[in-house]
């Protein structure tokens, strides 16, 4: 509680026991009139002086539809009615409820707070000879930083000695823990474990991803909402209506009925306690705070509360394939030997693709595994989107595409299914052919699945890849829509015919590894990166940006999107519900200035709790049961 | 020109939006986001009007949230 608080708690304790002494006096009116007005007022003044003061001070500056103007009217409003007890209770409960509300809010804050506390507080830096700590905005690209174990990575870098595990869980949300050694990549706000890490600077703080997460997280709330918006324009007419439908309340009806005017004005000084807004003002923003801060627990950021609220309307979700639904690292996946053995025949294409450093050949490689005698290779010669031809121990090799073959009139085995076919010749006889393809990711299956439930209507893959491939991945995740062989200007075309397809109201989610499709990402609604863990370009490009490079993320997201959507429903109907109901009860006469105050501040302290609610996404974290 | 400011004591989130309403309206002002969570306001405006606007937005919050002290 801050010193503001507490001084605040001790006046309503004051003003509390006083009331409690004094309202059964006033009840059996034991007290003489004077005395118990004085009395009454030494208590008002107590609790209600600051209100006061805030009232005098504001209405000589012309703000006339000042809360705590507002509240002040309402309660000497009673004084003036000789309904003493009342002006007391509701300027106790009023501040009551100020008091949770000012703690809630707090809290609220602080439980954000922790939550980006990714930001290292030092960096380690050796300085003639023993090690100092610094301010990580100190260090520069190029300085030596030792990390130990159970310090934060203060600054990205590349790890020059050592090795250890990271915890990455603050950044990514995933709680195994990764292994790094010397020559890797480490990001800044991951823990370090095990090991003492030398680390070399690779950026400055400011570029750190560290630094770029929280500048993204702490404002991303300034992207506002629709709901948001709707309640900020709501807030600046709903204060002077109030006000002016008390004050016909306190002329009109008495003029027509002919009734006193205090029972009028009593009704219109209720109406003065609910014309705060406040409840709805907070707890919107509030919501969609805790929503992105929930979401970057789990490793998803987002970049405004406008992005976390077009998820939930998202109907159609659109995947690039390489990189996001498969790992986009190529792995042998059959070999095909006419007369020799299989293992000779990955050895000579190995041997053949020994200069090339193109992912196919880097496969080719890696299948084969043994180191590539550079003496026995002579005469490597690549042939422009064919393939390479060699010369291994004197034995011609051809190594590439079904173009190769045929500009070398050698008959090959047609294979028109799924996978990057490298075919090899001997001396003009085919030999065989080793088949490459990329793996689908572990979870994608689970994550189409995941977003079928979530309520997705179409999920659609678009690939520049063959219609063989892309047919394949799209078969085996079930997905409702592959499109095969685009190029990088069709995928934006193919998007524009999607977009036609949604309903009015309905998103399309664009989800690409964020490199190479920045002008897809653009042109959707909502554009999802993945794996944006240490890519600038990722993090620049996309709305959403997945730390990890799991799809299943995306319908944890949603489903973080959906509860703080449904959260802010509540909030704002419920908040509307109580004034709209006390206002109309009020009007009656059937409602007190007591519950006239519970629907100001209770209101507004409910709200906020049901909002810190967002925040909370533990269970969404839990869904990875891979069924593959 | 671009600038973060911190809000000392900024407590009322219904002051926040008056706040942010108003300083937008001011002559010069490109773009302002008073953040009632984070208790900080973005302001964008012209650069050789920066300074004075900043003395209005001062003007204007403590028109508005008496209590509140712009940390510029």
């Amino acid at each position: 509680m801050s010193k503001k608080e507490k001084k605040l708690l001790w006046r309503i304790l004051i003003a509390g026991v006083m009331f409690t002494i004094l309202f059964p006096l006033h009840l059996k009116e034991v007290l003489p009139e004077y005395p118990e007005l004085i009395l009454f007022l030494i208590a008002y003044l107590i609790i209600g002086i600051d209100i006061l003061e805030k009232a005098v001070r504001n209405i000589t500056r012309g703000q006339v539809f000042d809360e705590n103007f507002l509240m002040a009217i309402a309660t000497i409003g009673a004084f003036c009615l000789g309904e003493y007890a009342e002006g007391v209770a509701v300027m106790l409960f009023y501040q009551v409820g100020e008091l949770f509300q000012s703690y809630a809010v707090s809290k609220s804050r602080r439980s954000i707070a922790d939550l980006m506390d990714i930001r290292p507080d030092y960096a380690n830096i050796m300085r003639d000879g023993s090690l100092v700590q610094v301010d990580p905005e100190e260090v520069q690209i190029g300085n030596i930083i030792i990390v130990k174990p159970g310090e934060r990575i203060p600054l990205d870098g590349i790890i020059e000695e050592g090795s250890s595990s990271l915890d990455t869980a603050a950044l990514t949300g995933e709680s195994v823990p990764r292994e790094v050694g010397a020559g890797e990549n480490v990001i800044s706000g991951c823990i370090n474990q095990t090991g003492r890490l030398t680390i070399r600077v690779s950026k400055e703080f400011g570029e750190s991803t560290v630094a770029k997460i929280l500048e993204l997280v702490e404002n991303a709330s300034d992207k506002k909402s629709k709901s948001e918006n709707f309640i900020t324009r709501f807030a600046r007419y709903y204060t002077p209506l109030v006000v002016i439908a008390a004050a016909i309340l306190a002329i009109l009806p008495p003029l027509i009925t002919g009734q006193s005017f205090n029972i009028w004005i009593q009704r219109a000084l209720t109406f003065l306690v609910i014309s705060c807004p406040c409840a709805l003002v907070i707890s919107v923003p509030l919501s969609f705070f805790g929503g992105i801060g929930g979401a970057s627990k789990s490793g998803v950021l987002v970049k405004g509360s406008n992005y976390l609220e077009a998820l939930a309307n998202t109907e159609i979700v659109v995947f690039d394939k390489t990189g996001t639904l498969t790992k986009g690292n190529f792995v042998v996946s059959e070999i095909y030997s006419k007369q020799m053995s299989k293992q000779e025949l990955i050895r000579l294409a190995a041997y053949a693709e020994d200069y090339s450093s193109h992912p196919i050949a880097m496969s080719i490689k890696k299948a084969f595994g043994k180191n590539v005698d550079n003496s026995q290779i002579k005469d490597t010669t690549e042939v422009a989107g064919q393939g390479v031809r060699a010369v291994i121990n004197g034995k011609i090799i051809l190594a590439g595409n079904t173009r190769l073959m045929k500009t070398n009139h050698i008959s090959y085995d047609d294979n028109t299914s799924a996978g990057t076919v490298v075919h090899l010749a001997v001396d003009g006889e085919y030999a065989g052919y080793i088949r490459i393809e990329d793996e689908i990711k572990p979870d994608s299956r689970q994550a189409i699945l995941d977003l079928k439930a979530a309520g997705i209507k179409q999920t659609v893959m678009l690939t520049g890849d063959s219609d063989a491939v892309g047919k394949k991945v799209a078969a085996a995740l079930n997905l409702d829509k592959a499109y095969t062989e685009l190029l990088p200007a069709d995928k934006v075309e193919q998007l524009e015919k999607l977009m036609h397809q949604k309903s009015q109201k309905g998103m399309l989610a664009f989800v690409g590894d964020g490199i190479n499709d920045a002008p897809v990402l653009a042109r959707t609604d909502i554009g999802i990166a993945m794996g944006g863990l240490g890519s600038d370009a990722a993090i620049e490009a996309a709305d959403v940006v997945i730390m990890t490079d799991e799809p299943s993320k995306i319908a944890t997201v949603m489903k973080i999107s959906k509860k703080t959507l449904r959260i802010v429903r509540q909030n704002i109907i419920f908040a509307l519900g109580v004034k709209g109901i006390v206002l109309i009860l009020g009007a009656l006469g059937f409602a007190t200035m007591w519950a006239a105050v519970f629907a100001d501040v209770g209101v507004s302290v409910i709200a906020i709790i049901n909002a810190m609610r967002a925040l909370n996404v533990k269970k969404f974290n839990q869904i990875h049961g891979y069924v593959l | 020109m671009k600038k973060t400011i911190k809000l000392q004591d900024l407590d009322c989130a219904n002051c926040a939006a008056k706040i942010e309403h108003s300083i937008s309206k001011l002559d010069g002002v490109t773009n302002v986001k008073v953040n009632f969570i984070s208790q900080k306001m973005i302001l964008e405006a012209q650069d050789d009007q920066f300074d004075t606007i900043i003395a209005q937005a001062k003007k204007i919050a403590k028109k508005i949230e008496p209590d509140m002290v712009i940390m510029a």
